[in-house]
């Protein structure tokens, strides 16, 4: 272990500042990157099933007007 | 000899071969990131010019790395795309391109934040990292070529070939610290002669590479499934996928 305590952990040798900056703007970097994947995902499928819904509908109208 | 390869160039089995994989990829990636990020971070000793501030190399040298490498993952695809007219090639650049970017961003964020305390600059216009800076342009410039076009037949294609163009970019980033007076230091790992970097400090810095490629990979397949499903809403396929979906 490179430290003695939680605190000397933290302070990174006086370089707490740079450290952490780099390891917290990857991380959220990195979940970004992750968010925006998953919410695509999500959006397409949405897409796709609002446009079986309305292709269904789309057939059933004509259907409809045929047997009238 | 490569003819069971031939059934994935349909994209049914393409989302099918990328689903089964991904799993195999984040488990690789959860455990060895948790490893390399403790090892790194608590039981790597303190270098001895730097001090603690070193340890931003453990996101720093994996993220330049596999920028360079999703890079040049995507110029093979490109390439194998524009030669043999492979839709879904195409596909796996527009998957591969935002993942690079994000990871040269991050190559370069951490860079600074590590400049500043060791070089006393945020920011240098270094041959080193202006030639980063390029390739994130570069990337930017993919991603926005890709989206500029409706008819994707043709947005994969000018993306490919903007892709190979910027190839040229990748020796220019490995070798610039060797071709110009660079404040950027030069090659640790990646040169002939053994590595210069104590044992104890390089082994969680492998682990941290190896977790970056293969979250790399995982992010490739699934923003390619993605491309995938997008590309392919009308195919039948997609239509029983999102059905079947729905039922489970």
């Amino acid at each position: 272990m490179a430290f003695t305590s939680f605190s000397d952990f933290i302070a990174m040798g006086g370089y707490s500042f740079y450290v952490w900056l780099a390891y917290g703007a990857s991380l959220i970097s990195v979940i970004v990157l992750i968010a925006h994947s998953v919410l695509t995902r999500k959006k397409i499928l949405k897409q796709i099933r609002q446009r079986i819904l309305r292709d269904k509908r789309i057939k059933a109208a004509n259907d409809r007007e045929q047997i009238l | 000899m490569w003819k069971w390869l031939h059934p994935y160039a349909k994209a049914e089995d393409s989302y099918a071969l990328a689903g089964k994989l991904m799993p195999w990829f984040l488990i690789l990636t959860i455990p060895s990131f948790i490893i390399g990020l403790v090892w790194g971070l608590l039981f790597a000793p303190a270098d001895y010019q730097q001090g603690d501030s070193f340890r931003i190399i453990y996101i720093h040298v994996p993220a330049a790395m596999m920028a360079m490498g999703a890079y040049s993952a995507m110029a093979i695809a490109a390439f194998i795309g524009l030669v043999w007219q492979l839709r879904l090639a195409e596909m796996a650049v527009a998957a591969t391109a935002p993942v690079g970017a994000v990871y040269t961003f991050i190559a370069l964020f951490t860079g600074a934040a590590w400049g500043k305390p060791m070089w006393g600059a945020w920011w240098v216009w270094d041959a080193r990292l202006t030639s980063e800076l390029i390739l994130l342009f570069v990337y930017m410039g993919i991603i926005a070529l890709y989206n500029a076009f409706s008819d994707k037949v043709l947005a994969g294609r000018a993306a490919s070939i903007l892709t190979l163009v910027g190839v040229i970019n990748l020796p220019i980033i490995h070798f610039s610290v060797v071709w110009w007076n660079t404040l950027h230091q030069g090659a640790t790992i990646t040169k002939f002669e053994q590595p210069s970097i104590a044992t104890e400090m390089l082994i969680p810095l492998l682990v941290m590479i190896f977790s970056f490629a293969t979250f790399l990979g995982f992010m490739i397949l699934y923003r390619f499934r993605n491309e995938l499903l997008k590309r392919e809403q009308h195919r039948a396929w997609v239509i029983k996928l999102v059905h079947a979906k729905e039922r489970g």
